[in-house]
């Protein structure tokens, strides 16, 4: 009963806490570009825009339990869709949006159709080879896509009224963009799809007993997930203002995949830490040599798989619980002695054994990389 | 030149292009076997491999006494990866091994790449010049030498599985590792042996390769797409249909390119996608494979 109690206490406790965290970040997130230079304001732009494309694997690798080792394809059909859009047709950089979008949600759904029939590995395979045999056809298609010269676009223009600079205009659209597409995925894992998903994810036997239907949950993470990727890279074009094929090899694809690994799978916020991870290692291992950014993505994600298989997010909360769970093995149970328990450790300790409420993002934070084994090896 | 015999030349090509991806899908396959997983750093691999052969020859050695050098590195190599890298991961979720291989594709990738640099090298061709003329088809010398040994490898893997006390322990341990153990085999090293077997198989494919190509980190990218392709074909738990696979996606490959218009040379990298697509929806066992039969 205590604990209940406790839980209610704490949550009430957390709430303003809470707030006070998310008016901070909002914060920094408006305040940063007037205080950094337009290069790094330029960065921050593109760790949000890659945020994007992470948000959207993470709800398909790390939520739907599916690996994909192509999304880079997906990411460059949108950027090719609004380069191709403002090159030829001239539409204003809005308009490219909405079609990228909805073009690259059926593309995922084209390909999520195939992706039923296949699982693990062989949608590995096939995800891949789709990233590799993406360029070529960019190249082909010469008179749409410009072919490997690329296309050259306008960027994103400040409208006069904002007063802004070119950087502080594409970074705010940027941090819309990835406000909003945090926001659906965050929403759409509490949505009837998302327990879906989740469901068929951990066991898909036991969530096709219970009534879901696993072909059309499965088809529609990828579709959702390629929505996202071409999302991203529609802004992508906004903010560089240049496609090429070369910029979408399957090493981009690799990448992402990376970047969500670090920065924590199945984690609401892993997607930030990971394109900040895309973003800055590549920059700063550069300068040691061409072939560090490699060693230290490949290290990292196989000494992350091993130690932190949750990522950098899981990292957080793990150390977080662990933290947590030291006092109360020294301290008396705090339902018997409530009083004599010192109020942090009460804290901690409910925190530690408390069900997860619906309210609270942690509980997705602190699972384990996809599903558990679906049949037993033998 | 008669419409025939050009496409003959074609299917020698083929065949010969083949042979190689033949080799390192059934690196893929040999893995896959024993540890049920698709080690996506097994181009990788075999090109750091390749590097190897190639420091040995370009300090003076004698290529065909660099070549039993680094089949013994690789297969060393190999041995120590499935310790250090893959068994702490062994039962973990198939999506956590794809991604540890993927780790390692990147990591060797790059490694390579930081030890030899990105610039391409030049690497010796073991074979002679010239080649024979049978019928108005001509046969590379090195043709035949790559076809010749993929086949010698296939005869010593058939011959180490089928008739070698090694062989029996292996083939019960991919079989059935749980009862393999309690027969008293040691699962582990048998683990390690097949991991450096297919190190090995792999190695040979990228030192075959290597003159074709040019010697640079991501020689064995476009590879590794044919030898998957290869691999679903024959199907993942079916050495020879990895051979037979990698033979036939490598025709097919070529005369897809050459008589194929909207394919051409370009695309002809479309042709692995395709064939993994058409095999997984018509027959996702493919063609010597067994059907998995799974009790959910």
């Amino acid at each position: 009963m205590s604990t209940i109690v406790a839980t209610l206490a704490t949550d009430r406790a957390r709430r303003p806490r809470a707030a006070l965290t998310a008016l901070l970040a909002v914060a920094v997130a408006v305040g940063a570009p007037f205080y950094f230079a337009p290069f790094q304001v330029f960065q921050l732009t593109m760790v949000l825009v890659y945020a994007v494309a992470l948000a959207g694997l993470n709800l398909l690798v790390g939520f739907g339990g599916q690996i994909s080792l192509g999304h880079g394809a997906f990411f460059a059909a949108g950027a090719y869709t609004a380069a191709v859009m403002l090159d030829r047709y001239d539409t204003g950089h809005l308009a490219t949006l909405p079609v990228a979008a909805a073009g690259c949600f059926l593309l995922g759904l084209g390909f999520g159709v195939p992706a039923l029939r296949l699982r693990g590995l062989y949608l590995a395979l096939v995800t891949l080879s789709f990233a590799v045999f993406l360029p070529p056809l960019l190249k082909r298609l010469e008179p749409v896509t410009g072919g490997s010269m690329g296309l050259t676009v306008d960027k994103l223009q400040p409208p006069a009224w904002s007063g802004l600079a070119e950087d502080q205009w594409m970074y705010f659209v940027a941090l819309t963009v990835a406000a909003v597409a945090l926001l659906l995925a965050r929403n759409l894992l509490r949505s009837r799809a998302g327990r879906a998903l989740l469901a068929v994810r951990d066991n898909e036997s036991a969530a096709e007993v219970m009534g879901v239907r696993l072909s059309l949950h499965k088809t529609l993470a990828f579709a959702w997930s390629a929505l996202f990727a071409g999302v991203s890279g529609c802004v992508y074009t906004w903010v560089i203002g240049y496609v090429s094929p070369d910029s979408f090899s399957f090493v981009l694809s690799i990448t992402l995949l990376a970047g969500l690994v670090v920065g924590g799978l199945a984690s609401l916020y892993g997607p930030l830490l990971g394109a900040a991870f895309v973003m800055y290692v590549p920059s700063w291992a550069q300068d040691i040599s061409d072939a560090a950014p490699g060693v230290v993505f490949g290290l990292l994600i196989i000494v992350v798989m091993f130690v932190a298989p949750t990522g950098l997010a899981g990292l957080v909360g793990r150390l977080r619980s662990l933290a947590a769970r030291r006092p109360t093995r020294t301290t008396p149970a705090p339902d018997r002695t409530p009083e004599s328990a010192p109020d942090t450790d009460a804290t901690s300790a409910s925190e530690s054994s408390a069900p997860p409420t619906p309210a609270d993002p942690a509980p997705a934070d602190a699972e384990p990389v996809g599903a558990p084994p679906r049949t037993e090896k033998e | 030149m008669s419409t025939v015999t050009e496409l003959l030349q074609q299917v020698v090509e083929g065949v010969g292009s083949g042979a190689v991806y033949a080799s390192l899908a059934l690196a893929l396959v040999l893995i896959h076997r024993f540890t049920g997983i698709v080690n996506f750093a097994q181009g990788e691999l075999a090109m750091i491999s390749t590097y190897v052969a190639w420091q040995l020859v370009a300090s003076g050695m004698s290529f065909w006494l660099a070549l039993p050098v680094t089949l013994a590195v690789s297969f060393a190599g190999g041995m120590l990866i499935e310790r250090l890298v893959i068994r702490p991961v062994q039962n973990a979720p198939e999506l956590t091994m794809v991604i540890v291989t993927v780790g390692l594709f990147i990591f060797v990738n790059a490694m390579a790449g930081l030890i030899w640099s990105f610039t391409v090298k030049d690497f010796p061709q073991p074979f002679p010049d010239g080649g024979i003329d049978l019928a108005g088809v001509r046969v590379d010398w090195s043709t035949l030498g790559i076809i010749a040994v993929v086949a010698v490898v296939m005869g010593l893997l058939y011959l180490l599985f089928q008739h070698t006390s090694v062989g029996l322990v292996m083939r019960a341990v991919a079989c059935n590792p749980a009862s393999a153990r309690l027969s008293g085999i040691r699962v582990g090293r048998v683990l390690m042996l097949g991991w450096g077997l297919a190190a090995t198989v792999g190695a040979v494919s990228g030192v075959l390769v290597a003159p074709l190509l040019f010697l640079e980190p991501n020689m064995m990218g476009g590879v590794l797409i044919y030898a998957f392709a290869a691999a679903t074909l024959g199907g993942f738990d079916s050495p020879v249909g990895a051979v037979v696979g990698g033979l036939l996606v490598g025709v097919a490959e070529t005369l897809a390119g050459a008589y194929v218009d909207v394919i051409g040379a370009d695309l002809k990298v479309g042709v692995p996608l395709v064939t993994i697509l058409a095999v997984l929806l018509v027959r996702p066992q493919g063609l010597f494979g067994r059907a998995a039969v799974e009790r959910a």
